[in-house]
């Protein structure tokens, strides 16, 4: 390219434009850093596609014979369709609960001036330090105790995981929507009351449609923290309830591990997530009330 | 500001607040309570089906935990340092990694909504499926690891462990790192929408370059978002189980034994629950006064910088 041709396509480009440097430094940064996310894709996606043999002896890039029997084996070795069936469930209802009761909460805090604001904000953030396992034994014991009074059987069902994977979403959550909320204008509010909506009118008809990107972040977040935790599930679960993260190693904790079976397994259970969560990211940067007060 | 009479009932917020606050109160609260409790006695196998009656220890547990001379002590102060150490290169590299990514992708081109969702994957994968599939990885004679350094590019002698002794370290770390970067690309982007174009422009066409911009402009703007995020990843790598937890299983390597995981072991393994609390007690204090100090210390620094 000759100068002259760079300088006019230098002043078509808008002043913003980054230079030629940069676009260089951004191909090669990038081009880096998508083969290190996309590495344990690759090998999860080929192995699951290896006989037994090939996975066990060392590690080839390109499986030399392609088979799909690790895919019909994983749901014999395992229940494995059980632990998804738990999953999905569990899940599915910490979420909805999750995002229904963080809108709220995150309504009260940015639109309401009240006494001990401060401190509930402060108290629900600093949850989130709290080492799992310094209440992971005196949990367990009170859904025991409420089993034994009450008859509600938290302790092994999958109410008491959803119960408890609902509060691990809700800081960052209440966190997040109250900044998203907080920049959604009060003009669209008011026009809400002149409306005859009350509050909680204001907050369904207005407030949450606004804010709808925030709410669906927030939802993915929660559903992906219910779905991936090891360490609740791996207690408060038995044979019937058992969900998928502490299922799944039932293929690796055998004597022989299958890894073509555990990574045919994996890949089973990642791609609904993964599809429905990269459906779903658009609406997690979308711009958010820019627009909607013009 | 003027707000509708209808938005000063007093009741309201604390209503809309209810169920996340007696929630919390359920599932954090009240165990942290009891957890802090079970601290100070003497709970082992023997008394936790009944942990009421189980005898007090007085500060019993807390001696053995901080004598550093003795067993118990000395292998808590090392996952202890591990962990420091574990946190602190794991944050920064998050960090550092998601806001690179997140200012190469603010300008639009080719391929970008692509490699979005590209970089979301990790933070997409459930935690296990991802970590099993490093462990394949990571395995001595099977794994992708020692194939690439090994056979193709011959830097190590033999073949190396990396799930078993000092290279456990490097190898949480990178799995971490790959887990949990994606989150905060996700949080520097949306930060990034905020940033009004005018600013760059302004700058633009007062001669700030690229670098200047980034510096002058997008930084400081992210500041408030950063303040947060960092905190929050500080706390998760701090608090860390679940990648070692499938990585390793239930003993983690000495050089990778993170404080949840050491605790954990404490507690289920030696069945000493009362050891097991007050060791999850200590780490807490340590996280309470981190966070204090860190709040403290960036909040001041912002009204600083605000001047």
């Amino acid at each position: 390219m000759t100068s002259a041709t760079a300088r006019t396509a230098g002043r078509r480009r808008s002043p913003t434009a980054p230079p030629r440097s940069f676009r260089w430094a951004r191909r090669i940064f990038l081009t880096a850093l998508t083969g290190f996310v996309l590495l344990p894709v690759y090998v999860m996606l080929s192995s699951s596609l290896k006989p037994l043999e090939d996975v066990s002896g060392s590690f080839h890039w390109l499986p030399g014979t392609l088979t799909i029997r690790p895919y019909l084996d994983i749901w014999h070795t395992v229940p494995l369709a059980r632990y998804f069936g738990n999953s999905l469930i569990v899940a599915g209802s910490a979420t909805v609960c999750s995002v229904v009761i963080a809108v709220f909460a995150a309504y009260a805090v940015s639109r309401y001036r009240f006494r001990g604001k401060r401190v509930f904000t402060v108290t629900v953030l600093s949850t989130q330090m709290f080492p799992g396992i310094l209440f992971l034994l005196p949990l367990f014991l009170i859904y025991v105790n409420i089993g034994n009074s009450t008859g509600v059987a938290l302790y092994g069902s999958r109410g008491g995981l959803v119960l408890t994977y609902l509060t691990f979403s809700l800081p960052f959550s209440i966190w997040m929507l109250t900044g998203y909320f907080a920049s959604v204008p009060r003009e669209l509010d008011e026009a809400a009351y002149v409306d005859g909506c009350g509050a909680l009118g204001a907050l369904l008809r207005v407030v949450v449609p606004a804010a709808l990107p925030g709410i669906v972040a927030v939802a993915v977040y929660a559903f992906m923290t219910a779905w991936g935790e090891v360490l609740f599930a791996s207690v408060m679960t038995n044979d019937t309830t058992r969900t998928l993260s502490v299922g799944l190693q039932g293929y690796a904790t055998q004597n022989d591990v299958y890894w073509n079976q555990v990574m045919a397994a994996s890949l089973v259970v990642s791609v609904p997530v993964v599809a429905g969560f990269l459906l779903l990211q658009r609406y997690l940067v979308a711009g958010l009330t820019t627009g909607a007060v013009k | 500001m003027r707000i509708p009479a209808g938005l000063r009932r007093a009741g309201l917020p604390y209503l809309l607040l209810l169920p996340a606050l007696a929630l919390e109160l359920l599932v954090h609260l009240v165990p942290m309570v009891i957890g802090i409790v079970m601290s100070f006695k003497d709970l082992t196998r023997l008394h936790i089906g009944d942990w009421g009656t189980a005898p007090w220890e007085g500060l019993g547990n807390y001696r053995v935990t901080v004598d550093f001379d003795a067993p118990v002590g000395a292998t808590l102060l090392h996952s202890f340092l591990v962990t420091c150490a574990f946190s602190v290169l794991s944050v920064g590299l998050c960090w550092l990694l998601g806001t690179a990514a997140a200012l190469f992708l603010q300008e639009d081109f080719r391929g970008r909504g692509l490699l979005r969702a590209v970089f979301l994957t990790p933070y997409a994968l459930p935690v296990y499926a991802a970590v099993i599939t490093w462990a394949f990885m990571f395995q001595r004679d099977n794994g992708l690891v020692n194939h690439v350094l090994h056979d193709q590019l011959h830097l190590t002698d033999g073949r190396p462990f990396w799930l078993l002794g000092d290279h456990s370290f490097a190898a949480l770390l990178v799995v971490c790192v790959w887990k949990t970067w994606p989150f905060a690309f996700l949080v520097v982007m949306a930060g990034l929408q905020s940033i009004p174009k005018e600013l760059y422009e302004a700058a633009a066409l007062d001669g700030a370059g690229m670098l200047r911009q980034i510096r002058r402009i997008t930084l400081p703007s992210l500041r408030p978002l950063n303040q947060v995020l960092v905190l929050v990843l500080f706390l998760w790598s701090f608090n860390e189980f679940n990648t070692p937890y499938v990585l390793f299983g239930k003993a983690a390597p000495e050089a990778a034994d993170l404080l949840s995981i050491h605790i954990y072991q404490s507690s289920f393994v030696t069945w000493n629950f009362g050891t097991g609390s007050a060791m999850s007690v200590l780490l807490l204090l340590f996280l309470l006064v981190v966070t204090a100090g860190y709040l403290l210390a960036t909040s001041r620094g912002r009204k600083h910088a605000d001047d």
